[in-house]
C-alpha cells in the first residue's frame, strides 16, 4: 500500500480513544473500531497515527486492519448494505437477491454505487436466519426477502437521499 | 395487565420496534396496562410476536402482529375484550412448537424482560451463585458438573468439568475465565437469543465458573454483527455490578471478579479459542499449535478457561436442581439439553431445545412442522462449515454427539439447516468451501491452499466443466487436508464435502458425466420447460420474461426458446399452475 500520505485526517479526534485505550496493546482491535466510528473508515494517515500512538508499527497495524472483515481501508458510502450469505440464507435464495442488487444497482461486493449512496458488503450470517434471506442496513435488518423486495427498499432509501 | 413485545434481533426484523412505539402511543393516562418487552421466545416464524399477561400468567399470544393490530390489541385489552384478537391468536398447532421443548438454557428466553436483573432475580436469578459463593467450595462446584454430565455446546462437546478442573489446577494466582460469543457458525443463532434476551443467566453462569477455576477477571467476546446483544449485556453487567453480585467481594463471600465485553472484528476463526485469544490480545486471529492448552498458558500466557454461552447458559440451572436432575435428561455418552436453531425450508423456523437423545425427525417434523410448500426433505445440515449433511435415510438418528459423529457431520453449535429437493448438494459443499476459503487465517498451507485447490473443483463441478476423476481427487485433498491442518477450521473443512460425496454421491456424477443439475439450482446447467399438460396459456411466463424468451398464443400452451433463454427463472416463479418445470 501506498503510505505517501495524502490523506489530511482530523487526527486530534482521537486523542480521547488514546487517552482511554491507547496504553495497552491488547487493545488495538478496539482503538481501531473507535477510529472506524469516527472516520467512517480507516485512512492511511490514521494508520501511521494510531501504530505511533499505540507502541506498534505501521505494518502491524495494517495487519490487524486487513485481518479483521469489519475495517475498510477505503471510504464506504451512505448507507452500508450488509447482505447476508450464510447457509440459511444461501438455502433461501441469497444469490438470487445478491444478483438483483447488484444489476439494479450497478455494483458488485465490496464496491460502492458511483452516487456513492450504498455500498455492499456480503456477510455470513447476521443471526436472524430463520427470516433469511436477510440484509441489514445500517443496523436495521430486513428479513423475508424476495429480489424484487430488497430492490424496493434500496429504491425507498435512494428517494429519501434525494429529498 | 401487561402487554408485553418480542424484542430480539428476529423480532425487530419482523417489525417489532413499530408495535411497541404504537401500543405506547395508545396508551392514555387512564390505562391501567403496561407495555413492555422481553427478549426472544424462539418462534421466530411467527413475529412480531405480543403476549398479553394477568400478572405472571399467560393469557393470550399473538402472533404476525403488525403496526394496526397494535392498535387493535390496545383497545380489547382497554375494554376487557380479548376476544376480539381472535385473528390474530397463536394457532394450536403452533402452540406444539414450544409445548415438545424443554427448555434449560432458553429457560427464561421471551419470558422475561432482559433489560431488568429484578426481573432474572423473579426467577429464582442469582440464587445459585449465592449458594456457590457460600456453601461450595470450588472442588464441590466442578463435582456437581461433572455429575451432571455437561459437555461444551461450542462444538467439540468436551466435559465441562475436565476444563474446569485443568484451569483450577494450573498454577498461578491471576487466571481468565472467558466466554465464546462468537458464534460463527452460519444458521446459528442461539448464542445470541440467550445474551439478547437473558443476559444474566450467561452472567450468573460464568461468575460460577469464575469461582470453579479461580479467576478474578472474565471476558465476554462477542462477535461484531450483534450490535442489540452487546449493547443488552452491557446494560445488564452494569446492573450486576450495581447489585454487588460483580466487583469485589461478591455477595459478601470474598470473592471477587469483573466482567468485560470485547468485541470481535468479524473472522470466523476467531471463533476458535486459541485464535480468540489472539485476537483478545489485539492481534491477527491466528489459532496457535496446541498444547499448550488455554488452561495451561492462554490469554496474556496465564491459565484461562473458555466456554461457549450456551454451556454457561446451562450452569445456574445446574446447581439449582442437581447435577443428576440434568443429567437424567439424554442418552448414555450425552446429557441435558441442546438448543437447535432450525432454518432453512422449514415451515416452523426458530429455536428449540430439546433433551438429548430425541431423533431429527422429532425436531423436524413434531416440532418444526416438516418442509415448507409441501416439498421433499433432502437433508438437514448441521455443524456449519464444520460439519455435513444428514440424508432423509437418516433422519432417525438419533441427537448424541456419537450419533452425529457416525453420520460423518457433527453436533455442532446447534445449527440446523434443512434442504429440500431444489437444493444442489454439490452448490452447498461448493458454497462451504467459499466460506472456509475466504475465512481460512492463512496460517498453514493445508487449509490455505488445499481449501481453495477444493473450491475450484467444485466450482468447475457446478459450472458444468467437471472432469472425470474430479470427485476422486476432491476426496484424496480432503484427506490431506484433514491430516495437515494446524487448527479445527482446516481440519473440519472437508467435512461438508465428505458427506455430499458420501450421500449424494449421484448429484456429482450428474453434474460430471450429464452436465445436469438434478436439483435445478446451477444455473449453467439449468434448463427450463414448459409441460403442455399444465400450461393453460395465461401468458404470464411470457409478460415476465426478461429477454422475450417465451412466445405462444393465449389459451394455448406457451414454449420456451433455449437459445434466448438467459436461465432466471422468473418464469418458474411466476407460473401459478406449476407448469414451468427445471431439469
Ligand atoms: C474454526 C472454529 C470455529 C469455532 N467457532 C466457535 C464459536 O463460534 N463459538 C464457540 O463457542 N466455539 C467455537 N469453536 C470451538 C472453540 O474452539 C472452543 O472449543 C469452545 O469455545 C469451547 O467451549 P465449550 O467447551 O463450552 O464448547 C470453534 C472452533 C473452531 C475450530
Ligand atoms: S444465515 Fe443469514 S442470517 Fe443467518
Amino acid at each position: 500500500m501506498c503510505s505517501c500520505n495524502h490523506e489530511k485526517s482530523d487526527l486530534s479526534l482521537l486523542d480521547d480513544v488514546f487517552k482511554k485505550y491507547g496504553n495497552d496493546s491488547g487493545n488495538l482491535i478496539t482503538v481501531l473500531q473507535k477510529a472506524q466510528e469516527i472516520y467512517g473508515y480507516l485512512p492511511i494517515d490514521v494508520i501511521y497515527h494510531i501504530a505511533a500512538n499505540t507502541n506498534s508499527t505501521p505494518a502491524k497495524v495494517i495487519g490487524v486492519a486487513t485481518f479483521y472483515t469489519q475495517f475498510r481501508l477505503k471510504p464506504v458510502g451512505k448507507h452500508l448494505v450488509m447482505l447476508c450469505k450464510g447457509t440459511a440464507c444461501h438455502v433461501n435464495g441469497a444469490d438470487g437477491i445478491e444478483k438483483a442488487i447488484c444489476e439494479e444497482f450497478n455494483i458488485e461486493d465490496g464496491g460502492t454505487t458511483e452516487d456513492g449512496l450504498f455500498s455492499l458488503k456480503n456477510v455470513a450470517c447476521l443471526g436472524c436466519c430463520s427470516l433469511s434471506p436477510v440484509m441489514m442496513i445500517d443496523d436495521v435488518t430486513y428479513g423475508s426477502l424476495t429480489p424484487e423486495k430488497a430492490v424496493e427498499i434500496l429504491h425507498g432509501l435512494k428517494k429519501e437521499a434525494a429529498e | 395487565m401487561r402487554i408485553v413485545v418480542g424484542q430480539g434481533s428476529c423480532g425487530l426484523a419482523a417489525g417489532a420496534s413499530k408495535v411497541y412505539e404504537v401500543l405506547l402511543n395508545s396508551k392514555n393516562e387512564n390505562d391501567s396496562f403496561s407495555v413492555e418487552i422481553t427478549g426472544c421466545i424462539g418462534m421466530c416464524y411467527l413475529e412480531p410476536i405480543v403476549d398479553i399477561y394477568e400478572g405472571d400468567e399467560l393469557v393470550k399470544r399473538l402472533v404476525r402482529v403488525s403496526a394496526a393490530d397494535a392498535k387493535r390489541i390496545a383497545e380489547a385489552v382497554r375494554k376487557g375484550e380479548l376476544s376480539m384478537l381472535a385473528d390474530i391468536e397463536i394457532s394450536r398447532e403452533d402452540e406444539e412448537f414450544l409445548a415438545l421443548q424443554t427448555r434449560i438454557a432458553l429457560r427464561n428466553c421471551g419470558l422475561i424482560d432482559p433489560d431488568s436483573i429484578e426481573a432474572y432475580e423473579a426467577k429464582d436469578g442469582y440464587k445459585a451463585l449465592g449458594k456457590v459463593l457460600k456453601t461450595m467450595s470450588p472442588e464441590a462446584v466442578i463435582e456437581e458438573i461433572k455429575t451432571a454430565g455437561l459437555a461444551g455446546r461450542g462444538g467439540a462437546g468436551f466435559p465441562t468439568w475436565f476444563k474446569w478442573n485443568a484451569a483450577r489446577a494450573s498454577a498461578g494466582d491471576k487466571k481468565y475465565l472467558i466466554c465464546n460469543a462468537d458464534e460463527g457458525d452460519p444458521g446459528a443463532f442461539m448464542d445470541r437469543a440467550v445474551i439478547e434476551s437473558d443476559p444474566h443467566n450467561l452472567i450468573e453462569g460464568m461468575l460460577i465458573g469464575a469461582y470453579a477455576i479461580g479467576a478474578s477477571e472474565a471476558v465476554v467476546y462477542v462477535r461484531a454483527e450483534y450490535p442489540l446483544a452487546i449493547k443488552r449485556l452491557e446494560k445488564a453487567i452494569e446492573a450486576a455490578m450495581s447489585k454487588g453480585y460483580l466487583g469485589n467481594d461478591i455477595m459478601g463471600s470474598g470473592f471477587s471478579c469483573t466482567m468485560r465485553i470485547k468485541a470481535g472484528a468479524g473472522a470466523f476463526v476467531c471463533g476458535e479459542e486459541t485464535a480468540l485469544i489472539e485476537s483478545l490480545e489485539g492481534k491477527r486471529g491466528m489459532p496457535r499449535l496446541k498444547p499448550p492448552f488455554p488452561a495451561q498458558k492462554g490469554y496474556n500466557d496465564l491459565p484461562s478457561n473458555i466456554n461457549n454461552v450456551e454451556t454457561f447458559a446451562n450452569v445456574a440451572w445446574i446447581i439449582n436442581n442437581g447435577g443428576e436432575a440434568f443429567s437424567a435428561m439424554g442418552t448414555e455418552n450425552s446429557k441435558g439439553t441442546k438448543v437447535f436453531a432450525l432454518t432453512g425450508k422449514i415451515n416452523r423456523g426458530g429455536l428449540v431445545e430439546v433433551p438429548m437423545g430425541k431423533t431429527l425427525r422429532h425436531v423436524i417434523y413434531d416440532i418444526g412442522g416438516g418442509i415448507r410448500g409441501g416439498k421433499e426433505f433432502k437433508a438437514v445440515q448441521m455443524g456449519g462449515p464444520s460439519g455435513g449433511c444428514i440424508p432423509a435415510s437418516l433422519l432417525d438418528t438419533v441427537i448424541d454427539y456419537k450419533c452425529l459423529s457416525a453420520t460423518g457431520a457433527i453436533m455442532g453449535s446447534g445449527g440446523m439447516v434443512v434442504m429440500d429437493e431444489d437444493t444442489c448438494m454439490v452448490n452447498m459443499a461448493r458454497f462451504f468451501l467459499d466460506f472456509t476459503t475466504k475465512e481460512s487465517c492463512g496460517k498453514c498451507i493445508h487449509c490455505r491452499i488445499g481449501t481453495k485447490r477444493m473450491h475450484e473443483v467444485l466450482t468447475r463441478i457446478t459450472e458444468g466443466e467437471g472432469r472425470e476423476g474430479d470427485v476422486e481427487l476432491l476426496v484424496e485433498l480432503c484427506e490431506g487436508i484433514k491430516d495437515g491442518a494446524l487448527c479445527g477450521l482446516g481440519q473440519t473443512a472437508p467435512n461438508p464435502v465428505l458427506t455430499a460425496i458420501k450421500y449424494f454421491r449421484e448429484e456429482f456424477d450428474a453434474h460430471i458425466n450429464e452436465k445436469r443439475c438434478p436439483a435445478g439450482e446451477c444455473s449453467a446447467l439449468r434448463r427450463y420447460y414448459i409441460d403442455k399438460e399444465k400450461c393453460v396459456g395465461c401468458s404470464l411466463c411470457a409478460r415476465n420474461c426478461p429477454v422475450d424468451a417465451i412466445s405462444g398464443v393465449v389459451k394455448q400452451p406457451y414454449v420456451i426458446d433455449d437459445d434466448k433463454c438467459v436461465k432466471c427463472g422468473k418464469c418458474y416463479s411466476v407460473c401459478r399452475f406449476g407448469a414451468v418445470k427445471k431439469a
